[in-house]
């Protein structure tokens, strides 16, 4: 009995999935250009993930406004949202939606841990993909000619992150701490190549995990040679008890980390120590980007405040419009052909693309925790 | 020298919390033969009640100092965290107390993943932070740093075990406690309320969790509904290395374990020239739990054999 239920359910859900796929068929004209956004919509991310889709949506209708002109005919963008929740599996589902719809690209995930998953059915389709705000190296290293990126990876972000701690902050003995996690160690590796190589001596390098609370035996250690500057890769529910096992151990090293530091959780779980910690975020806080102000003005008047990523999601889209010019056609094989050409000059800067997919030269802030909010010191590239 | 006393302190400040939690856990097996794989979840739960209570404390009353505020949330969550704890032991092991001794083991590893999974529905997944209200005392010992509130947790694991003691040896419960831990049988003939015995048991141990768990979350400055787990597994094994069912054993076993974390964490890197580094930690304890296992199944102090278990 139960069986029958539910295989009948599971047809009326198959029912309604193959209904709404016949309504989003491509238009006969061929005149509407479909492209694809994915954030999450729901859960604890929401808010972020509107502002991508934002952005993008921006981008679109201020193209439309002005007229687009491909292959002699007049074309219209079409922009699908689509929510996959930060959820690795929703993301392989959504992405799969709309390459059944039709699309011609993608702006998104806004997560590497989506983003990665969805790579390989956007490859199999053949459809590019523009991420604004996946920064996990790994994206870019799957050899998919349809992966891109607006935004610095880890790898970019360790290497200025390592150059700004010898050139910048004087530190000469560096100790550093990872949480074996793709990311934290991947951050972790770059940063101590680059510190190495701009002349820095590490003098411990020391590890811990994704759970753990307890540093002082580390730490400990790590005081006994007598580093200037500590740096941690890693996140801020292990940063944040970190940066107060650091002071109450009498260590005098500064604390140094990425963007898994860079936001207000870590500054809530640190406390009165988080004080004069530094940390890094991939990008540019908005105000200092070449046409931040103005990109600002447009878009709070339609979405209100800017989150984080809306200018990366919106430069994206100029980015794979200017490759349908350059192909003077939105196919997509013919797209991605000319993706590697682009060169335009975004909100967040020039934007152009290396052989693997990355952005050339991204920029990476650099900011200071003093007196309970993160203060920015200055961008690298 | 410095380095090394400070690594001695963090490892007793360390092990003090493992002894705390490690207490739960033996005088349970000392009485049932049960591992109330329970008892950390119950630990997490003292530490997330008492979050809660300091939070909505601070807010109606900003006035109060640090102390009384942490000591309000302590009030809240040990009697919070008794009659969870005399709950589990009515509900999931009470039912099975003449079942095969793998029957209430498995609905201990049941409870426990509930508690965790109700935790994370009430209070999120996210860390929450414990409020910087204690105060901030910092001393200095042949170079090395201890905080006031280090030597509190060290100070009061002792006397809590001191008083345990007590109460095993010289009341009549404790008395009550020691006759049932030797036979359940003869103890009831004797007049003994069994079941009142049992739950008292499970209600000490939880007390002494819940004062553990906020003392774990002050000291790390966060809690989060998965503290429990990892906590639970390093003092059940702080109770086997000592002595499983042993009140002293425990505390010995807690100390030894955060000295061996301590000092292996801060030393295997050097001592082996980088090949085997600091994320060895966690594996120590276990490691040692091992060794204690095959070489020393009583542990430490033990009289009975944790083989049994």
């Amino acid at each position: 009995m139960i069986h029958a239920k539910y295989s009948l359910s599971a047809l009326a859900l198959a029912l309604v999935f193959a209904a709404s796929g016949c309504s989003q068929k491509p238009d006969e004209g061929g005149d509407v250009i479909k492209i694809g956004s994915v954030a999450p919509l729901t859960g604890p991310q929401t808010h972020i993930g509107k502002d991508n889709e934002n952005g993008a949506r921006l981008a679109v209708d201020e193209i439309n406004a002005k007229g687009l002109e491909l292959g002699g005919k007049k074309v219209k963008l079409e922009l699908l949202g689509e929510d996959d929740q930060a959820e690795p599996k929703t993301a392989t589902i959504v992405a799969q939606k709309l390459v059944d719809a039709g699309v011609v690209a993608v702006i998104g995930h806004l997560n590497s841990g989506t983003t990665i998953p969805a790579s390989k059915i956007y490859h199999d389709a053949g459809i590019p993909q523009i991420s604004p705000s996946a920064t996990a190296v790994a994206y870019t290293a799957q050899g998919y000619k349809t992966a891109y990126r607006v935004m610095a990876n880890d790898a970019q972000q360790g290497k200025a992150l390592g150059q700004y701690a010898v050139g910048k902050m004087g530190a000469r003995k560096i100790a550093i701490i990872d949480d074996r996690t793709a990311y934290g160690q991947g951050l972790a590796d770059e940063f101590e190549k680059a510190a190495k190589a701009a002349g820095g001596e590490v003098v411990a390098r020391e590890f811990t995990n994704d759970k753990a609370t307890d540093f002082t035996a580390i730490l400990t250690s790590i005081k006994g040679k007598a580093p200037d500057l500590v740096f941690f890769g890693g996140m801020d529910p292990q940063g944040g008890p970190m940066a107060q096992q650091l002071k109450r151990l009498g260590l005098s090293a500064r604390l140094l980390g990425g963007d898994g530091l860079q936001n207000v959780n870590f500054l809530k779980l640190a406390g009165a120590d988080a004080e004069g910690v530094v940390a890094s975020s991939p990008g540019l806080p908005i105000d200092s980007m070449p046409g931040g102000p103005d990109f600002r003005k447009r878009f709070e008047s339609k979405y209100g405040v800017i989150q984080v990523y809306a200018p990366y999601s919106y430069d994206a889209v100029y980015a794979l419009v200017d490759a349908m010019k350059r192909a003077n056609s939105a196919e997509p094989a013919k797209v991605l052909a000319e993706l590697p050409k682009v060169d335009i000059q975004g909100v967040s800067g020039p934007v152009k693309f290396d052989a693997k997919g990355d952005t050339m030269d991204g920029a990476v802030t650099v900011y200071e925790a003093k007196g309970g909010t993160w203060q920015v010191l200055e961008t690298v590239k | 020298m410095d380095i090394f006393t400070q690594q001695l302190i963090n490892g007793l400040v360390l092990g003090s919390i493992y002894a705390l939690v490690a207490l739960g856990y033996t005088m349970v097996y000392g009485i049932l033969e049960l591992i109330n794989f329970a008892h950390g979840e119950v630990t997490m739960i003292g530490a997330m009640v008492a979050l809660t209570v300091i939070g909505v404390l601070m807010g109606v009353a900003p006035d109060l100092p640090g102390l009384m505020v942490v000591f309000g949330g302590l009030l809240i969550a040990i009697p919070a965290c008794m009659a969870l704890a005399f709950g589990i032991e009515k509900i999931a092991y009470r039912p099975l107390r003449r079942a095969p001794r793998l029957a209430p083991l498995i609905t201990a590893i049941g409870v426990s993943i509930i508690l965790q999974n109700l935790a994370m529905l009430v209070w999120g997944r996210q860390y929450v932070s414990f409020p910087p209200i204690l105060p901030r005392g910092q001393h200095e010992i042949l170079g090395a740093h201890i905080t006031d509130l280090q030597i509190f947790i060290v100070v009061l694991s002792f006397s809590l075990m001191a008083g345990l003691w007590l109460l095993v040896e010289r009341t009549r419960l404790g008395r009550a406690m020691r006759a049932t831990a030797q036979s359940r049988e003869v103890a009831e003939l004797m007049g003994v309320n069994v079941d009142r015995v049992i739950s008292a048991t499970f209600v000490i141990g939880a007390a002494i969790a819940a004062i553990a768990g906020v003392m774990v979350s002050a000291y790390y400055g966060l809690a989060h509904y998965y503290m429990g787990f990892m906590l639970g597994l390093k003092a059940f094994s702080a109770a086997v290395l000592g002595g499983i069912g042993n009140i002293a054993g425990a505390m010995l076993g807690g100390l030894l374990l955060g000295v061996i974390e301590a000092l292996g964490a801060g030393y295997i890197g050097d001592i082996t020239g980088g090949f085997l580094g600091s994320h060895y930690q966690d594996v120590f304890a276990f490691f040692v739990l091992i060794l204690v296992l095959v070489f020393r199944p009583s542990g430490l102090l033990g009289e009975r054999v944790a083989s049994r278990a």
